[in-house]
């Protein structure tokens, strides 16, 4: 059931056009991706569906009280260097009619209360963000570009976050431009570019999309071209001294018959990611 | 405004933030120890200011001069520095963004953050009278309902510049700067360095017009047992008024 509906979203600032149109909803209880690159129109799609900005038109539909229920981590918003994480966390609990445990949220993000903000990392002070966004017990979570300038690890531990997140209920709203947080993360994920949305799907199907389905790479002294002319293969690209074979599921099985394994060396399958997706998709990388 | 009062966690967010404002050594010290400082070291260090002036209308520098100035002083440095600089900083980052998220508004931590600097403009005040009085023999105000009036006034018509100051300016470096930069000509209008008695009529009649000028010597005739002027009461009104509604038109939140 959708939780949220945006319908035809167009925002203007001045005479740039930030978002064009943007239609997409999200069901309740899943982690719905938005990526696409700087300037795409992510941030300001969330803004409007939080609240904080008014679209210039088409509409936006939130099943929950906006204040209460959805918890809001953006982009660049810090806190004074003086405030202790503890209080910080006490006090924004304090606005909510129910709020979470905030000593419990604490624990699970592995923060000290007693820490003051000057003294955190660049992943402690995103964790702290989230635990912030958590904090009013909301049903949605907004989260605005959560792991960038994070190392790898705090990066997989605000994953594990996020997921435990998801495990409680809550529908989360994940803008990013790492494509591997997103496949990994998301159930559904909306491509948007230029103002619009270029694709919406599961990272799975994005990703078949593209690719329709298997790459298959190999080196051979053997001619290649019998095999461009297999159903299963919808690719046949020579790099270098490697070949390069896409096709179909059976793409494997179809080469293998022609060109015995013998004939190859260094044989490999590679995954189409959701990067090379993307990369498809928009025309240029995501980061 | 009542939606602000009625705000949940109100009472939190004004203990938190007065909390910070108390980890700031230096607004602390701007704000309350300097001018008493000055008062203490300055009253008691000049020997010509525990004695009678003529130009002062047989009062002793110490009974209204210094004190009405170490007043101004602390109110204009909470006013045009301390506040809009928390406020710039808490725009610049996102912290009042941040608010908007929440049920709360970031107009309470305006609020919040005026009332704390209010109480300390009223503790500084306070301070300023009582070690006068006991360290310095001066009378406490004489005009007491005067200089109430006086000090609210000019509070406000300070604290409504600084807000406008905050609106305008880009970031807290700019903020700091010009909050800076007008402090002092305000503080030579007030008669920090040149008392007004003493300034040349045409700079005198200028620092009338002036929301410092007019709130010093407010200050300085209430303390000396006189009435506040009418002309200086409507140059501070207007200041105020101007002030109020310039911030409320250019305040951004973000």
């Amino acid at each position: 059931m959708a939780i949220i509906t945006v319908e035809n979203l167009h925002k203007t600032y001045g005479t740039r056009v930030a978002v064009d149109d943007v239609s997409f909803s999200v069901d309740e209880g899943e982690i719905f991706g938005i990526v696409g690159r700087n300037g795409a129109g992510k941030t300001t799609t969330v803004e409007c569906i939080a609240g904080l900005r008014t679209p210039s038109s088409g509409t936006v539909n939130v099943d929950a009280d906006l204040k209460q229920q959805v918890g809001v981590q953006l982009q660049d918003c810090s806190l004074p260097d003086k405030i202790r994480v503890g209080e910080a966390m006490a006090l924004y609990a304090s606005f909510y009619a129910r709020p979470a445990d905030w000593r419990e949220l604490l624990a699970e993000v592995g923060l000290d209360p007693r820490k003051s903000f000057a003294k955190l990392s660049g992943g402690q002070r995103q964790r702290l963000s989230i635990a912030l966004a958590l904090v009013g017990n909301p049903r949605i979570a907004i989260l605005d570009e959560l792991t960038t300038g994070l190392d790898p690890q705090a990066r997989r531990d605000t994953w594990e976050l996020i997921t435990r997140m998801r495990d409680r209920g809550v529908t989360v709203i994940l803008v990013s431009h790492f494509m591997e947080e997103v496949e990994r993360l998301c159930d559904r994920v909306a491509v948007i570019s230029g103002g619009r949305v270029l694709a919406l799907d599961t990272p799975a199907g994005l990703v078949a999309q593209v690719s329709g389905g298997q790459r298959i790479v190999f080196r051979t002294s053997s001619s290649v071209e019998p095999l461009k002319s297999l159903p299963e293969v919808t690719g046949v690209t020579v790099d270098g001294d490697e070949v390069v074979v896409t096709g179909t599921a059976d793409v494997l099985t179809a080469v293998v018959n022609v060109l015995p394994a013998s004939q190859m060396s260094g044989l490999r399958m590679d995954r189409t990611t959701l990067d090379d997706a993307f990369l498809t998709l928009t025309g240029q990388p995501a980061s | 405004m009542t939606t602000i009062i009625r705000t949940p966690g109100l009472g939190r967010l004004a203990a938190v933030e007065s909390r910070l404002f108390l980890r700031e050594p230096l607004a602390v010290f701007f704000a309350i120890g300097l001018p008493a400082a000055l008062l203490l070291i300055l009253g008691s260090a000049i020997p010509s200011f525990r004695d009678p002036s003529p130009e002062l209308g047989g009062l002793r520098p110490v009974d209204a001069q210094l004190p009405g100035m170490m007043v101004l002083l602390s109110v204009a440095t909470l006013a045009l520095s301390t506040l809009p600089t928390a406020l710039v900083v808490y725009r610049e980052r996102g912290v009042l963004r941040r608010m908007s998220t929440t049920p709360v508004r970031p107009a309470a931590l305006l609020a919040v953050q005026l009332g704390i600097n209010a109480v300390v403009a009223v503790v500084a005040t306070t301070l300023t009278l009582v070690l006068g009085h006991l360290v310095l023999d001066a009378p406490f105000p004489r005009a007491l309902f005067g200089f109430t009036v006086v000090v609210v006034l000019g509070a406000v018509a300070m604290f409504a510049l600084g807000l406008f100051l905050a609106a305008v300016a880009p970031n807290s470096r700019i903020v700091q700067g010009v909050g800076a930069g007008a402090l002092f000509p305000l503080l030579f209008f007030a008669g920090m360095w040149l008392p007004r008695d003493l300034m040349p009529e045409a700079l005198r009649r200028v620092s009338d017009f002036t929301p410092t000028g007019a709130f010093g010597q407010g200050l300085v005739d209430t303390l000396g047992g006189h009435a506040p002027s009418a002309l200086h009461l409507a140059v501070m009104a207007g200041w105020a008024v101007v002030a109020v509604i310039a911030a409320a038109r250019s305040f951004r939140w973000q």
